[in-house]
C-alpha cells in the first residue's frame, strides 16, 4: 500500500510511520497487528484511528509512544526517534482507565510528571492550576480520585498529559468507559482543548460518531492482520459544536464510515 | 460513576436536609455501638456456659477450671503474671519487627529483579514448610538459651505471610499506570517509590495483621523450650504441676497480648491508608 501523506510537503509531519509491522508470539501463534502500515500525520491536526476490535489501533499508538517497538518498518515522531521524543516530554498519553494513583490529590496527580525521569526540566508553560482549570476543574485541585466521576477523573488524566506542554497527544479511547452525556460533553471541550494548544492528536475510539466529530481526518484501520483500509477527509466547519451532528453532512459521513467499516 | 462529594456548608442545609442527617447520624451510632457490644455480649455468654458446663457437669477443677478460677489467678497472682508477660511481649514485638522488615526487604529484592525471586522464592517456600515446633529445638541448639531463639522463632513465623503478601502489592499495579510511568521514562526505583511502594501498603497491614498475632506464637512456642519465664514458660509449668487456672489464665492473657497487637496495626492502618478505607466505603 502507498503511503497515505497528507501533510503539505512544507512542514514537517508530526507522526511519520514507514511500513510499520509488528508481530506478537501469543500461546495460539504469532498474530500480526499492524502490516505494512505507512500514515503521516501533519503537525497541528486531529487524526482519530478507527476500526473494529483486533485492528490494532492502540498497539499502532503504543508503538508511535515507544511502548512498543515495530517488528519492522520506521516511525518518526516530531523529525525524531520516538525514543528521543518520549525522554524529551514531547508526548502525552491518556489511557482509557484515567491511571490516576488514588493516594493523590488531583493536582498532585497532574504534577507526577514533572516528579519522575526527570521531568522537573521539561516543564510546561502552564501550571497544574491553569492545566485543571482548563479541563473544568477549577476547585478540585485538592480532591482524590475517588472524590471524582469518571469523566472528572479522565479531565485530570489529560491536564497531566498536558503538563509538559507535549507537542503530540495520544489519546487510546479516553472516553470509552464514560455515559453518553459525558462523553459528549468532553468531545466538545477535548475539541476546544486542542484548539488552545495547537496539540497534535491522535485519538483512538471505537465509536463512529466521536472519530467523526472529533477528526479532521479519520484513519480506518481494518482487522487481522491490523492495516490501513482508508483515510477520510472531514469536511465540517470548525470550531465543531455538537449540534453539527444532526447535520446532512455528518449523517452521511457517519454513514459512510459505517458501510466501510462494515467491510473491515 | 459516582457522584461528587458536594461541599455543603452548614448555614444552607435545608431544616428537611438536617432532619435527614439526624436520622442518618443516629443510625451509624447504632451501627456503630451494636459492633462493639456483641462481640462483649459473645464473650460473656461463653464464659456462662463454660461456668455452667463446669459446675453442672461436676468437672474436676485440675481438667479444666471454671472462669471464676480463671479470674482469681488474675487477681491474687497478677505480679507474677505481669512478670511473665513483659519477656514474652519484648520477645514478639522484636520477632515481629525484624521479620517483617527482613520480608519487605526480600520483597523488595524479588520484585526489582525478577532473577532473585527465581532463585530464592523456593528456598523461602521450604523454610516456611518446616514446623515451627521442628525449628524451635534447633534455634534454641543454635542460639542458646537467651531471648535470640525466641526472637528468631517469632521472626520466621512472621516472615512468609508479609513476603508473599508484599511481594504481590509490589507487582499487582494497574498494568496502565506502569505504562504511564514508561511514556514518563521513570527508572525502576522511581516507579518503585511512586507507584508500587503505596499500592502494596494495603497488602502489607493485612499481612501486618495476621502476624500481629503469629508473632506472640513464636514467642510462647520458643518459651517451651529452655526458660523458666514468658507466657510459654508458664504454660508448661502450669501443665505439670496441673494448676489448670493457671494455664488457662496464661492461655488469655497470651491471647489479650495478641489482639492487643492486632489493635494497635488495625489503628495504624485507618490512621495511614486514607484513600483505600474511603474507596471501600
Amino acid at each position: 500500500m502507498d503511503a497515505m501523506t497528507v501533510s503539505s510537503k512544507t512542514t514537517e509531519a508530526a507522526v511519520d510511520c514507514r511500513g510499520v509491522t509488528m508481530r506478537f508470539v501469543t500461546a495460539r501463534g504469532v498474530t500480526t497487528a499492524l502490516q505494512d502500515i505507512s500514515i503521516a500525520v501533519p503537525r497541528g491536526s486531529f487524526l482519530t484511528l478507527l476500526g473494529p476490535s483486533g485492528c490494532g489501533k492502540s498497539t499502532l499508538l503504543r508503538v508511535v509512544a515507544d511502548l512498543l517497538h515495530p517488528t519492522s518498518g520506521t516511525v518518526t515522531v516530531l523529525g525524531e526517534k520516538p525514543e528521543v521524543a518520549r525522554k524529551n516530554r514531547e508526548i502525552g498519553f491518556v489511557f482509557q482507565d484515567a491511571a490516576l494513583l488514588p493516594w493523590r490529590t488531583a493536582i498532585q496527580n497532574v504534577m507526577l510528571p514533572l516528579e519522575v525521569g526527570g521531568g522537573a526540566a521539561h516543564r510546561g508553560n502552564r501550571s497544574a492550576e491553569e492545566l485543571l482549570a482548563l479541563v473544568g476543574l477549577a476547585g478540585w485541585e485538592d480532591a482524590f480520585p475517588h472524590e471524582l466521576s469518571g469523566g472528572m477523573r479522565q479531565r485530570v488524566a489529560i491536564a497531566r498529559a498536558l503538563i509538559c506542554g507535549p507537542k503530540l497527544l495520544l489519546m487510546d479511547e479516553p472516553f470509552g468507559a464514560l455515559d453518553e452525556i459525558t462523553r459528549d460533553r468532553l468531545n466538545e471541550e477535548l475539541l476546544d482543548v486542542w484548539a488552545s494548544t495547537g496539540v497534535t492528536v491522535l485519538f483512538v475510539t471505537h465509536s463512529i460518531y466521536e472519530a467523526a466529530f472529533l477528526g479532521q481526518q479519520v484513519l480506518l484501520l481494518a482487522a487481522r492482520p491490523g492495516r490501513v483500509r482508508e483515510l477520510v477527509t472531514v469536511d465540517l466547519p470548525s470550531p465543531r459544536r455538537l449540534p453539527v451532528r444532526e447535520t446532512v453532512e455528518f449523517v452521511k459521513l457517519a454513514g459512510y464510515l459505517r458501510t466501510v467499516l462494515e467491510t473491515c | 460513576m459516582s457522584a461528587p462529594v458536594e461541599k455543603v456548608s452548614v448555614a444552607a442545609i435545608s431544616e428537611a436536609d438536617q432532619a435527614a442527617l439526624a436520622v442518618d447520624a443516629a443510625r451509624r451510632s447504632r451501627l456503630k455501638w451494636r459492633k462493639r457490644l456483641l462481640p462483649v455480649l459473645a464473650v460473656l455468654c461463653i464464659g456462662i456456659l463454660w461456668w455452667q458446663a463446669v459446675t453442672q457437669l461436676g468437672v474436676k477443677p485440675f481438667i479444666a477450671p471454671s472462669p471464676l478460677a480463671v479470674a482469681q489467678v488474675f487477681v491474687t497472682r497478677f505480679h507474677m503474671m505481669l512478670v511473665n508477660l513483659a519477656p514474652t511481649a519484648l520477645e514478639a514485638v522484636v520477632g515481629f519487627v525484624l521479620g517483617n522488615t527482613i520480608a519487605v526487604l526480600i520483597a523488595t529484592a524479588f520484585v526489582q529483579r525478577k532473577v532473585v525471586e527465581e532463585a530464592f522464592y523456593p528456598v523461602a517456600l521450604m523454610v516456611n514448610t518446616i514446623p515451627i515446633v521442628a525449628s524451635a529445638p534447633i534455634l534454641v541448639l543454635l542460639l542458646g538459651n537467651g531471648i535470640a531463639p525466641k526472637v528468631a522463632i517469632s521472626a520466621i513465623i512472621c516472615f512468609f505471610p508479609t513476603l508473599v503478601n508484599m511481594t504481590r502489592g509490589f507487582r499487582d499495579v494497574n498494568p496502565q499506570a506502569l505504562e504511564l510511568m514508561r511514556v514518563l521514562s521513570a527508572s525502576d526505583w522511581e516507579v518503585f517509590f511512586k507507584v508500587r511502594v503505596k499500592n502494596a501498603l494495603p497488602f502489607l497491614f493485612s499481612a501486618l495483621r495476621i502476624t500481629a498475632s503469629t508473632s506472640v506464637i513464636g514467642a510462647i512456642v520458643g518459651e517451651w523450650i529452655g526458660t523458666n519465664v514468658g507466657i510459654g514458660a508458664l504454660i508448661i509449668q502450669a501443665t505439670y504441676s496441673f494448676d489448670s487456672a493457671l494455664l488457662y489464665a496464661s492461655v488469655v492473657m497470651g491471647s489479650a497480648l495478641a489482639l492487643l497487637f492486632f489493635g494497635i496495626i488495625s489503628v495504624a492502618e485507618t490512621r495511614i491508608i486514607k484513600w483505600n478505607v474511603a474507596q471501600a466505603r
